[in-house]
């Protein structure tokens, strides 16, 4: 993709204010981004790729600031030993922090490379013009990004001072360009950490306990030590695992540990058929999130009360996690799928007493990652295993069941909200309670490591319970909890639980998907009591002409108010701001079904601000709506008071190909508005649209997900 | 235990010194070195290592090494090249027909397997051949269109 010449620079007065994104911890310019002498730019951002695009997005935001064309980025693995910090690469933060950084970072590097230019031809900088990383001033005077490289120009901390180019002026953000992974990936090119094959590298698999209650009581290792190809079998108190030459004979031994292993189990899971009631009884943390009071209260004269929930969910990547590690005298080298390597590596340190600064942490591709799966998990019992064999790198790949029953899952969520009604039944007030576990363990945030290895060893470091990120970055339980309608009242709560037999992480929207699925339902049946459309009862209470914008488009698109009502057929919409800061996104799903509900169409409009790459969004967007869709119709973890017994593809099924919607996607561009992220925009919507039509088809309204056989025959008994 | 097995590869004969009851997944990523069928399930029950056998998508994950022998496999290394791409994966660029990727090489491998059989399948045959491969980022519909987009262009 070729870009227009880009003349000059322009000064900004920034006033002292802080730096713009990630710039702010990460000031180095050279840390960010370095010109080779070959003509490449190699950038390095401290996010990572997660199969959602975003470092083709952060390449084409600095071709258009460095004008060169894109074929000539080289964006570098993140890794602790180069990358800027950037924390986590989640919350669809990743545009606003590194893209942010970037786009500042690239202005200013520009300009300083249009002073070195000019100084060089003995002309004014503003009289020179950058076409493709060639720099040139009046007549043939020329120069060029690579041609000034390796002067140290960018050892300099960013200033933020130079001007961005305006959104007029850019000319590959905003295109569609192609993913730069995407032809390694069809052309079956290793890209995969899981395909990673390093000099003299072993194999390994891990022990797994049954359950999750479950203590190693006996080990005999003595016959899976004598196998041949058997490198070292390691146990720590609970936590044990084999290291092979090949993964063929990790798996054998492993098998013959596994039979010379004595576990004591307990029963320490909650009652499966009661999660509602479960999630409501234990002991809890409560914090009130929001309190709006009236001017002029209201006279209630009635109040509806409604409970919805949704269950524990897992990731159920489609690889299961993968890491390699490999000690030396140096320390510890780690290849991971995290998404936060810096943080991983304060976890590690902290389970080896080691300093950060011994351990190089490196991102390498794993499966798409919806929150935390067992990316984090796997490093670190890579990491114990390689130990017993120094100077080698031991690859650990989990195994299908370990992905499924092992790896943090998304939170089961408990929602009451109640609404006090006057005499024209207004909603004069608005209450929402949640509960449920945090939806973070992340590591690298606490005094101690939440990764599970960790809390197995023989000394073992305490258990710890999730908790929720800070509600300015849009909580975890709470996320959403807050409606954007204009009610003249409201109080909302949240109640986290201190107990956590489940082990829970964040899954993608976090609590966003049981809070918006909830108000959105119980929306419908408010508007329902009192005969109202759906869509217009939600403007009526909408002043956010975004909100009403990204609403009547997608009721537009899919033709709402020309719908034919038919027997078994039903249509509902659902509407949220991600977060109530982040993207806008209303959903009209249509279904058919009278107990197997098949959603035949999802129509989505979404305001994600200025969009760096509209194919990347609508794919978001799509992938999303899949897999809410997935989650409300079929998904979730089964176990039974001692085990998970949802461990396979046959006892955890996933939405097929044959049961995916047609999904239309319709971006409402404001290029003047600051970007937001798209990946966690359409699963609440998604869900208070299929539940809702599922109640305009079928008159029964379900209110605990998933939407099944079983549950719709529930709820019309 | 191990013995030499002979196969026929990407249109190459490859021997190894193998057990031949370990699966044909763990020969192609190990000794072989073609990682691009991947491993998911183990199990036969996600399509992540779906490759050609005799023209046919067989999970390579459950297939023993044994059943292999002598067969003609085809992995997605073998598909195509950038030079000469087969058209599924010119088509499957032109549609950005993935997020993560990681089900990719499976779905390549079930969609060159419907196309050999019914060169211009329907949109429903499409999602049909599909059916057994999982994708979890919720990129089936540009799959679809990409396998319906290969299908017209033709090599």
């Amino acid at each position: 993709m070729s870009t227009g010449p880009g003349l000059g620079y322009h000064i900004l007065d920034t006033g002292g204010a802080a730096l713009p994104g990630s710039l702010q911890s990460n000031k180095r310019l050279s840390q960010w981004l370095r010109f080779r002498s070959d003509g490449v730019v190699e950038v390095s951002s401290g996010k990572v790729e997660i199969g959602q695009g975003i470092l083709t997005a952060i390449a084409q935001i600095v071709a258009d600031e460095l004008d060169v064309d894109l074929a000539r980025i080289c964006m570098l693995p993140a890794s602790t030993a180069a990358s800027p910090n950037e924390g986590v690469t989640s919350g669809s933060y990743s545009i606003e922090h590194s893209g942010l950084a970037l786009r500042y970072a690239c202005a200013e590097a520009r300009a300083i490379f249009l002073d070195a230019a000019a100084q060089r031809l003995g002309v004014a900088a503003q009289g020179l013009a950058v076409r493709d990383g060639t720099i040139a001033g009046p007549g043939n005077l020329r120069t060029s990004y690579w041609e000034l490289a390796d002067q140290g120009l960018l050892d300099r901390d960013a200033t933020a001072k130079v001007a961005p180019k305006p959104v007029s002026a850019r000319q590959v953000a905003g295109t569609a360009a192609g993913r730069l992974d995407i032809p390694d990936k069809v052309f079956g090119r290793p890209r995969f950490v899981h395909d990673m094959r390093l000099p003299g590298m072993l194999f390994a698999r891990v022990l797994r306990p049954p359950s999750p209650g479950a203590a190693l009581t006996a080990l005999d290792d003595a016959p899976a030590k004598a196998m041949p190809g058997v490198a070292a079998v390691v146990r720590d108190g609970s936590f044990a695992g084999v290291v092979a030459a090949t993964d063929e004979a990790a798996l054998a031994a492993l098998k013959r540990l596994g039979a010379r292993a004595r576990w004591q189990e307990s029963d320490t899971l909650p009652d499966e058929a009661n999660l509602r009631a479960w999630v409501k009884s234990q002991p809890v943390e409560s914090t009130s999130i929001d309190v709006r009071e009236a001017a002029a209260p209201g006279e209630t004269v009635r109040m509806l009360r409604r409970e919805y929930s949704r269950p524990f969910i897992a990731h159920a990547s489609m690889a299961p996690s993968c890491a390699i590690a490999q000690w030396s005298d140096a320390g510890l080298n780690v290849w991971t799928h995290s998404q936060g390597i810096y943080n991983l590596r304060a976890d590690l340190a902290l389970v080896f007493a080691l300093a950060p600064e011994r351990i190089v942490v490196e991102h390498a591709e794993g499966a798409g990652c919806y929150g935390q799966n067992g990316a984090d998990d796997v490093a670190l019992e890579a990491a114990l295993l390689a130990r017993a064999v120094k100077g080698r790198p031991v690859s650990l790949l989990w195994s299908r069941e370990d992905e499924m029953a092992w790896a943090p899952l998304g939170a089961c969520q408990a929602v009451d909200i109640e609404a006090d009604l006057d005499e024209k039944g207004e909603i004069v007030a608005w209450r929402h309670d949640v509960w449920g576990n945090g939806h973070v363990s992340r590591p690298g945030r606490g005094k101690t490591p939440t990764l599970q290895a960790a809390w197995q060893l023989a000394k073992p470091f305490p258990r710890s319970v999730a908790v929720n990120p800070p509600l300015a970055g849009g909580g975890g339980s709470e996320r959403n909890a807050t409606p954007l309608y204009d009610f003249p009242a409201w109080r909302i709560t949240n109640h986290r639980l201190l107990t956590m037999p489940i082990r829970t992480s964040s899954l993608r929207s976090l609590g966003a998907f049981a809070n918006v699925f909830a108000i959105e339902s119980f929306m419908d049946e408010l508007a329902a009591e009192r005969g109202d459309d759906p869509v217009a009862f939600r403007l009526r209470h909408l002043k956010d002409p975004r909100a009403r914008a990204v609403l009547e488009a997608a009721a537009r698109r899919a033709g709402w108010s020309g719908w034919k009502k038919r027997d078994g057929a039903g249509h509902g919409i659902g509407f949220a701001r991600y977060k109530g800061a982040g993207a806008y996104c209303a959903a009209v799903a249509e279904v058919e079904g009278e107990a197997d509900i098949r959603v035949c169409r999802l129509v989505l409009a979404v305001d994600v601000g200025e969009v760096v790459n509209p194919d990347g969004v609508i794919n978001q967007m799509e992938g999303g709506a899949v897999q809410a869709t997935s989650w409300v119709l079929k998904e979730a973890v089964r176990f039974d008071h001692r085990r998970i017994a949802s461990a396979t593809w046959e006892t955890y099924p996933i939405l097929r190909f044959s049961e995916v919607p047609a999904v239309e996607v319709e971006i409402i561009a404001r290029p003047d508005e600051k970007t937001l992220g798209a990946g966690e925009a359409a699963h609440g919507p998604v869900a208070g649209a299929i539940a809702n039509a599922v109640f305009d088809a079928l008159g029964v309204r379900v209110r605990d997900l998933p939407i099944t056989r079983e549950r719709i025959v529930a709820a019309m008994g | 235990m191990a013995q030499a097995v002979r196969l026929r590869v990407n249109g190459a004969e490859r021997a190894v010194e193998a057990d031949p009851a370990i699966s044909l997944l763990s020969v192609l990523r190990g000794p072989l070195g073609l990682t691009a069928a991947h491993f998911g399930c183990g199990a036969n029950q996600c399509g992540a290592c779906n490759v050609l056998i005799d023209g046919q998508a067989v999970a390579a994950c459950d297939t023993p090494l044994w059943a292999a022998a002598g067969k003609d496999i085809t992995t997605v290394e073998g598909l195509g090249t950038p030079d000469e791409p087969h058209p599924l994966q010119r088509a499957f660029i032109a549609e950005q027909a993935m997020q993560c990727g990681y089900c990719i090489s499976g779905i390549l491998v079930s969609a060159a397997a419907l196309l050999r059989r019914n060169p211009d399948p329907s949109e429903a045959e499409v999602r049909a051949a599909l059916d057994r491969n999982l994708c979890r980022c919720g990129a089936h519909n540009r799959i679809v269109r990409a396998v319906l987009r290969a299908a017209k262009e033709k090599p």
